[in-house]
């Protein structure tokens, strides 16, 4: 603003700012953001509700963890091999996650589908070890109805589970969108958000072996 | 006051979070980016495994050790893969997840201080946990 | 096939709801006939139920407020005159009947009063307050309205098919669980909800995004008007507190429904925790409410005391302050429940603390009125009305936050009282005060000004009448949720009462009065300018109601009070803003998204709640179908060409110039 323009608009008129001059840089003051911001921002706020969401299950998990109502315990039932065998599906699927994101990136369809398919190998491997799991506790007798700790255990997990699955189908509805439709921008928009999706699962995959597995199986 | 800039990237001032923002020629950059990144997570997920059987670290502090594990695989991810960086172009994406952070602190730190309290303070009832139901 | 579906679901023998659902029954087939007959119907499909125009979305969201008001405010009525006459007698409520009044009271009245009403308003005026077209997401906005609108009928069905939930608004276990509360009213309370919160959560992440990132060139953050600023903080508020809804809400429906353990009596379940939980979600959700409403009173005082707003940036900081200090004191709505002496103190000092940023604005607001020229609009006496009232409901606040207090008030009707006065004080009356100030600028004419300020006296005096004794009542030992009184000398107080809940339904009658005289005499009310207050911000600068593409061209912004200073500059220079250059406009396609969603998400609840398994596999099919039909549209844009956008520009500017050749200059 000119000295000018400043007399013609006043805007602290009983002096009450830090200088009346003072501007906040105010991202966004430029004029309206570009779709790929808006788009990308709302999802990252999404995944900020979506964290706060997990919270209260790992909230609920830290209170109710001994709460085994003389029932199956963690050090009963953990087995971390297949843990860490999980573990090692979604940061491998994460990795090629972003490898696909690159060849989104650099308009790459066969390599996108490539990345998107190992993509989802990774991840389905995921899920089917934790069903698995699941499986094999029930089968022990401890099934999310036995006791608190396992209500939350299973809860906990099996949001997350849950979450891991809707993001592989949403992946493979990329992979056709993409087939289908092309590099168009708004489905550029949709692998970002995808992207952020799968990352964000694997951040909240640590808090869950660190809270729920190792430090339930540490001495 | 006219109608004409890019719709896809507006005024080019912010980044989407999750944007590598990169040109062309920047593909091998960045999968050099996401190969460290896969490095490193996976040498600090090791080592949280490994730490919490072995018998290095003093019992009562293995929470601790593996809480600042996880805080740096999170950090990996976080730099590596979300491309969350520090720059004035972030600043939105950086303090809306300040913000997350912050509740989640509040709800989980929150819930685990009042809980304990209270079932100390009921004490009676909280050991009451047989198979009657 | 049906699940627990029977026709004994309908209360054959109960005459109160049978005679409510065949009033209400009869009412939305007349308003269905008339649509169809008058061949209206493509008109409201086209315009209004699949628009994605935040200025429809906003009216239909009022409008839901208003319809809902009158429900929750029967269900008000009702325990009121219950009281009144259960003084050592029975009543003509049965216990059954009451619990489910009072827990429907608190539900509609919070979810389907309160929010509606503000988040409407947010949706009409925020974007235009920014400068811009719409908000971040404009389709999903319409998902957010027809969510909520299908937990509004999911929970009035209940009236009809079944029974509501016993267990007060928020279903605090071990009585919500399966084990006392078998039916289907917590099952009901639980999928309207979770379906609304969803609708919800949508809002927030797209006002937090539209704040953040829409808004016109040279409109910094600090330039923003303060209800914006209310808005922001509101929007990051429920991003952050909603899912703690979610999720406790789900922790519930696992233990009913699968027989989970969270927060059941047996197998080591935490009966406590739930109110940890749901308090968690529930101590944010009132600033939620109360935030939007602290802004349009920045907007009002400001306005009819011609001055700009006191202390914008005090205003700004204290507004962010509550919004992060509201998410650290959850624990004083159970003081009592031993958490012990430490902990409650560290929540009764920030429950104290937070009552200072709200003082900075009180005193803002008065600074503000102070040596301006005011006018004594409808908008304004309810801000007066509300500066006097919450005060008082924020005193009795902050004497709660004492937790020796507290062990003696908590669940009186003190308790009671306080909440009242704070959210009629507060955001309803703060509803009203934006509902006043921004229905011309939403519809073209102005609300008839004498039946305002006589449903503003009535509100106001019936408010006092029936709370104030409830301070009184509490004090003496009444407790909350009484369905029989024993004690004689409760009466008096309890008739004064009864007194203050009919000047209300008064008040109300005046506010239904005013809408219908309105809508008959709009051509003598008739906005032309689309500036009725001589506004300081950009909604002001539009026509009334506006374009669909709401600006022309995008406003430059200078400073505070951009559209002040507008008129400021072109009274100085004596001509008018320049024509822009006009370009074609993009707007969003209009889309049936929202509304089919929703008609798969209530079956969903229904099914659900009836145990109907097939249908809710069907319904969750056809959900998730329309969101792969919405995913996969090419089309997502329309065009307006310059030419039209120009014609519709210069009718406005056209009629400006001749009110204000008309008109004196100020």
């Amino acid at each position: 603003m000119t000295v000018a323009e400043r007399a013609a608009f006043p805007d602290d008129p009983h002096h009450v700012g830090h200088g009346a001059q003072a501007e906040a840089p105010g991202h966004g003051a430029g004029g309206p953001a570009g779709k790929r911001i808006v788009v990308g921002y709302g999802f990252w706020i999404f995944l900020l509700s979506d964290f706060v969401l997990f919270s209260c299950f790992f909230a609920a998990y830290a209170v109710l963890r001994n709460a085994s109502a003389g029932g199956p315990t963690e050090s009963r039932l953990f087995d971390l091999t297949t843990v860490a065998a999980e573990t090692a599906c979604l940061l491998i699927s994460s990795f090629f996650g972003g490898l696909a994101s690159l060849a989104a990136g650099a308009r790459q369809m066969l390599w996108f589908q490539a990345m998107m398919g190992v993509t989802f190998l990774f991840g389905a491997g995921f899920v089917a070890l934790e069903a698995s799991e699941f499986a094999r506790f029930i089968g022990l007798g401890a099934a999310p109805q036995r006791s608190a700790f396992l209500s939350a255990f299973f809860s906990l997990v099996g949001c997350h589970g849950i979450h891991v699955s809707c993001g592989l189908l949403w992946l493979l509805t990329m992979m056709a969108q993409v087939l289908a439709k092309g590099f168009r921008p708004d489905i550029l928009r949709r692998i970002l958000c995808f992207t952020l999706f799968w990352h964000a699962l694997d951040i909240v995959w640590v808090g869950i072996f660190t809270v729920v597995y190792l430090t339930g199986v540490a001495p | 006051m006219t109608e004409t800039f890019d719709h896809e990237h507006g005024s080019g001032e912010d980044t989407a979070p999750g944007d590598e923002r990169l040109d062309g020629s920047g593909v091998a950059q960045g999968i050099r980016g996401y190969l460290m990144g896969l490095l490193l997570a996976a040498g600090l997920t090791a080592a949280s495994f490994y730490l919490a059987q072995s018998p290095w670290i003093w019992p009562h502090g293995v929470p601790a050790a593996l809480t600042a594990l996880a805080i740096g695989q999170m950090g990996v991810h976080l730099v590596f893969f979300l491309h969350l960086t520090t720059g004035p172009d972030n600043t939105n994406n950086v303090l809306a997840l300040a913000f997350g952070v912050l509740i989640v602190g509040l709800i989980i730190g929150g819930t685990v201080w009042i809980m304990y309290n209270m079932n100390h303070n009921m004490a009676p009832m909280a050991h009451m946990t047989g198979p009657s139901g | 096939m049906f699940g627990k579906l029977t026709w004994s679901a309908i209360p054959w023998e109960e005459p109160i709801p049978l005679a409510a659902a065949a009033v209400v029954g009869v009412a939305l087939l007349a308003v269905l006939v008339w649509v169809v007959a008058t061949g209206r119907l493509p008109y409201v499909w086209r315009e209004w139920v699949t628009s994605v125009d935040h200025k429809r979305i906003g009216v239909m969201y009022c409008l839901l407020a208003l319809v809902m008001l009158i429900r929750g405010f029967i269900d008000a009525i009702m325990m009121r005159t219950q009281q009144a006459v259960a003084i050592g007698a029975a009543g003509y409520l049965p216990p059954d009947h009451y619990d489910q009044i009072f827990s429907a009271h608190g539900t509609i009245m919070i979810f389907f009063v309160a929010m509606p009403f503000l988040i409407g308003l947010m949706n009409v005026v925020v974007p235009l307050q920014l400068g811009v077209r719409d908000v971040a997401f404009p389709t999903f906005n319409s998902v957010s309205f027809w969510l909520t609108a299908a937990g509004a009928l999911l929970v009035n069905l209940s009236l009809v098919i079944g029974e509501f939930a016993r267990t007060g608004w928020l279903p605090f276990p071990p009585l919500s669980e399966l084990a006392y509360s078998p039916g289907v009213g917590v099952d009901y309370y639980l999928w309207a909800l979770q379906i609304s919160g969803v609708g919800t959560l949508i809002t927030g992440i797209n006002f937090v995004t539209t704040i953040l990132k829409l808004r016109a060139p040279g409109m910094t953050y600090l330039r923003m008007p303060m209800f914006c600023w209310t808005s922001l903080a509101s929007s990051l508020l429920i991003v952050a507190a909603f899912p703690v809804l979610t999720a406790t809400l789900a922790m519930l429906l696992l233990d009913r429904y699968l027989g989970f353990h969270f927060f059941t009596d047996e197998a080591g379940g935490s009966v406590m925790m739930f109110m940890n939980l749901i308090w968690a979600w529930g101590h944010p959700e009132v600033y939620i409410l109360v935030l939007p409403a602290f802004g349009i009173y920045s907007e009002v005082v400001s306005t009819f005391s011609g001055k700009p707003l006191f202390g914008y940036r005090s205003m700004v900081a204290a507004t962010m302050a509550i919004c992060v200090i509201s998410f650290m004191v959850w624990l004083h709505h159970f003081f009592t429940m031993g958490a012990g002496a430490d902990v409650n103190a560290i929540f009764g000092i920030a429950s104290m603390i937070i009552a200072i940023p709200t003082g900075v604005k009180i005193f803002n607001w008065l600074f503000t009125m102070y040596g301006g020229s005011l006018r004594f609009t409808t908008p304004m006496l309810f801000a007066i009305g509300f500066m006097i009232t919450f005060v008082i409901g924020g005193m009795t606040g902050v004497l709660l936050a004492i937790p020796p207090a507290d062990f003696v008030l908590h669940n009186s009707v003190f308790l009671v009282a306080h909440f009242h006065n704070v959210i009629i004080g507060g955001v309803l009356f703060g509803a009203f005060a934006g509902y006043n100030y921004w229905f011309p600028k939403a519809f073209g004419f102005r609300l008839e000004e004498g039946w305002g300020k006589a449903s503003f006296w009535c509100w106001l005096i019936g408010f006092y009448l029936a709370f104030m004794p409830l301070y009184a009542l509490g004090l003496r030992g009444m407790t909350r949720r009484l369905q029989h009184i024993d004690r004689a000398d409760w009466a008096p107080w309890l008739y004064v009462a009864e007194a203050g809940a009919i000047v209300i339904m008064a008040g109300i009658a005046c506010q239904v009065v005013q809408l219908v005289v309105s809508i008959r005499r709009r051509a003598a009310l008739c906005d032309v300018t689309g500036d009725p207050w001589d506004g300081r911000s950009l909604e002001w600068a539009t026509a009334s109601p506006p374009p669909a593409f709401n600006f022309a061209a995008l406003p430059d912004v200078h400073g505070l009070d951009a559209y002040w200073n507008i008129k400021a500059g072109a009274r100085q220079q004596a001509v008018q803003q320049p024509e822009p250059r006009y370009q074609p406009i993009e707007t969003p396609r209009s889309s049936a998204t929202g509304f089919v969603t929703a008609f798969f998400a209530t079956f969903f609840g229904f099914a659900l709640i009836w145990h109907i398994w097939w249908l809710a596999a069907l319904s969750a099919l056809g959900a998730f179908a329309t969101f792969v039909v919405f995913a996969w549209r090419d089309r997502t844009w329309d065009e307006i060409s310059a030419e039209e956008v120009a014609r519709i520009d210069r009718a406005h500017q056209a009629a400006r110039q001749r009110s204000l050749a008309e008109a004196p200059a100020r």
